[in-house]
């Protein structure tokens, strides 16, 4: 084994990653795809969504991938009957948690919630719904938010932060009362930091921040994070 | 309208089949047993005018539309030109024409399905024919040619939608306040016409048997629902036929206009509402005279009694021999609805074949891009159950904070009712109840053609449970089909 290598198992298959990588990512660079909805190429992890929970053996819990990070001899389950259902339950209760109706939305047909309940075979919503009936912020000329359809994860926040390096998005509050805010809890069209850069209506896995009147097929773009930061490296 | 009163005789007729929607009507007989009065009840309640509020502007020809799966079109067209309002701007030529064109797609898989699916088994097989086989499926067993037909020709009516706005039902991506998001192939609009010819021809000859069919219905047409009220419809500016555009004229049972060229702003200036207690649905009625005397019809009959021509050649022959039919051009019987319908779909498959042929229609310019101007807008269009109104307000961020929509099968509210009661009285005999008095009375209903929710009809095999209650409450005789 090189200097600074770690070799462990991922469903059975032996492979060697660097030292600190997550294993979402040894994962994937390995041809494993285990689905997330808050991770994001180029930007920093956050383990708020809970899909991409893995099992480890030798352990009892349930770790999220994009968090942990590997060690030497670890086995790591990625696809087993126990995640699909812990998964399932995750995308059930992000469903329950607000206002989610696909046929009306934005988002419908180009939303990665809507994609992975499909792929997961999410047909009910075993939890009762909140219909959560939060105040839309269509105040900017063209971004809107509807705090209804967010799952919280961050991902605006952090390509805000990270990205555009302004930081004019965050959260107020807790747990499931907690709200996506511009500035300190101000209407989209006072915030004095936003240079409407619309990367965070192009991350949205959902339909919470769009452009409106745009078709949610052009802003979506899923790489601006890992594009920005490659061209930024080439200097 | 007779007021509830607790006692005396009542039968049920709940659900009723073969309509659109969810609904009941309670017949109320008198102490020997013969009918005194009938109400039309819709157990339906939505609540879409509420739900609405805080939702941004551009989201409700989406929302609304799910309103009703058969006439989705309509809601969209309506809830789009109340946005169009709202933005302020007027949408290019060719997404009016592409509006108008999908529009036309909706009236042919709309009549097309009344027509031969839900009201022809009762023409055909007749109206006391046993109920197992009173259905399309009955239909299909003894005329194949003509189901046939009715099925090709919605179809038709369906792809029509899909090849302008990518799905056939709820295909609201493709409206935008301001015009529309994608224009039409011209492969699409080649694949439109070439359908064309088969779909004109399916019309003519529906029509052709219609009227052999008719020399049959003497009685019918005499009692089911012949009486006189006001007519609404949109006309063009010179009187024509319309379905998009246009302004309201309204008619008396004489034909004189008593309204001309009201703008359909001002809609709520002509038509009030009144809410019994007994119905969701309200019952609007034309305000100068007054509820209920004030008691008009819309949909296929009255858009024909009031339009002075069709504009297409075919229709408009059949429109003249339509107006034959009634003293003073103004036909009253509700039974003829069927035929109005039928030169409906005429006119609208010729309509779509002027509109394919324009070259304009290919025009990729669709779209007017506004952002919120005015904080109110109105929005009409004629579905195919008759005129639509959708009524918005906004905040400055374009936000709706009050939402009115005036669903064209309420207009008829207090004409179904007459209707009923007109054709209880004279077919139902309540000591000999029989299935097929009672389904005279649902066939007037459907000759209305109301449009209840967005729920599917059911295929004639819908539970139909009849209750006869004594004036003590007792139930001393029921049937269930």
């Amino acid at each position: 084994m090189s200097i600074g290598t770690v070799k462990l198992k991922i469903d059975g298959v032996e492979v060697t990653v660097p030292e600190g990588t997550m294993i979402l990512k040894a994962a994937k660079d390995n041809g494993i795809i285990i689905p997330t909805l808050c991770s994001l190429e180029g930007l920093t992890a956050y383990g708020g969504c809970r899909i991409c929970l893995v099992e480890i053996s030798g352990s009892p819990k349930l770790f999220p991938a994009c968090i942990t990070s590997v060690s030497t001899g670890m086995a790591v389950t990625t696809n087993s009957e126990k995640l699909k259902e812990y998964r399932k339950m995750a995308v059930q209760m992000l469903l329950a948690e607000r206002t989610h109706i696909c046929s009306v939305c934005v988002a419908d047909e180009h939303c990665e919630l809507q994609d992975m309940a499909n792929q997961l075979g999410v047909d009910h919503v075993m939890f009762e719904r909140n219909w959560s009936r939060d105040e839309i912020d269509s105040t900017h000329d063209f971004l809107v938010i509807d705090r209804n359809r967010c799952i919280l994860c961050t991902r605006c926040i952090r390509v805000c932060d990270q990205i555009e390096g302004v930081h004019t998005l965050d959260l107020k509050l807790r747990g499931k009362d907690s709200q996506v805010i511009m500035d300190l809890d101000e209407h989209w069209a006072n915030s004095c930091s936003c240079t409407s850069c619309r990367k965070c209506a192009k991350v949205c896995p959902v339909g919470a921040i769009y452009i409106e009147g745009e078709p949610i097929g052009h802003t979506k773009r899923k790489d601006i994070a890992e594009f920005i930061l490659t061209r930024r490296n080439r200097k | 309208m007779v007021k509830e009163q607790k006692n005396g005789k009542q039968i049920v007729i709940s659900p009723i089949t073969r309509i659109e929607g969810h609904a009941q009507v309670t017949i109320f007989l008198k102490d020997d047993d013969t009918v005194r009065d009938a109400r039309f009840q819709v157990t339906d309640f939505r609540g879409f005018e509420k739900f609405t509020e805080g939702r941004p502007f551009y989201e409700m020809p989406g929302i609304t539309s799910r309103a009703c799966g058969i006439c989705p079109v309509s809601h969209l067209l309506a809830s789009a030109k109340a946005c169009d309002a709202i933005v302020g701007v007027s949408p290019p030529k060719t997404a009016i024409m592409l509006r108008r064109l999908m529009h036309m797609g909706q009236l042919i898989q709309s009549h097309a399905l009344n027509f031969y699916y839900l009201s022809s088994p009762d023409l055909l097989l007749g109206m006391d024919a046993d109920p197992a086989v009173r259905n399309v499926f009955g239909l299909i067993e003894k005329q194949p040619e003509f189901a046939r037909q009715g099925i090709r020709l919605r179809k038709f009516g369906q792809e029509l939608i899909e090849k302008i706005a990518g799905k056939r039902i709820h295909s609201s991506d493709w409206i935008l306040p301001g015009g529309a998001k994608w224009p039409l192939t011209k492969e699409r609009a080649d694949y439109l016409l070439s359908n064309l010819p088969e779909a004109q021809e399916s019309a003519l000859k529906t029509i052709a048997l219609f009227k052999k069919w008719l020399e049959g219905f003497d009685e019918e047409v005499e009692n089911f629902g012949n009486f006189p009220t006001y007519y609404m419809g949109l006309v063009t500016a010179d009187g024509g036929l319309e379905h998009y555009d246009g302004k309201i004229r309204i008619m008396d049972k004489n034909g004189k206009i008593v309204a001309e060229c009201i703008e359909p702003t001002k809609y709520n200036e002509f038509i009030g509402e009144a809410v019994e207690p007994w119905s969701y649905m309200k019952f609007p009625y034309f305000k100068p005279i007054g509820y209920p005397d004030g008691a008009y019809r819309v949909g296929p009959l009255a858009r024909l009694n009031v339009a002075s021509y069709c504009d297409t050649p075919l229709a408009d022959q059949e429109l003249k021999e339509f107006k034959k039919l009634g003293k003073n051009g103004v036909v009253q019987s509700t039974f003829h609805y069927h035929y109005a319908r039928l030169i409906e779909l005429l006119f609208c498959v010729e309509t779509a074949k002027k509109l394919l042929e324009d070259p304009e229609i290919l025009s990729e310019h669709v779209t007017s891009k506004a952002m919120v101007n005015n904080y109110e807008g109105v929005g009409v269009a004629e579905a195919p159950r008759g005129t639509l109104i959708h009524h918005y307000k906004v905040d400055p961020q374009g936000l709706i904070t009050w939402n009115n929509m005036v669903i064209a099968t309420e207009h008829n509210n207090i004409a179904y009712n007459m209707a009923i009661t007109q054709v209880a009285k004279k077919y139902v005999k309540a000591k000999q109840l029989q299935e097929g008095m009672l389904n005279r009375v649902e066939a007037v209903i459907r000759a209305f053609d109301p449009c209840l929710s967005c729920a599917t009809h059911a295929v004639g095999n819908m539970p139909l449970d009849i209750k006869l209650v004594d004036a003590d409450g007792k139930l001393v005789d029921r049937k269930i089909r």
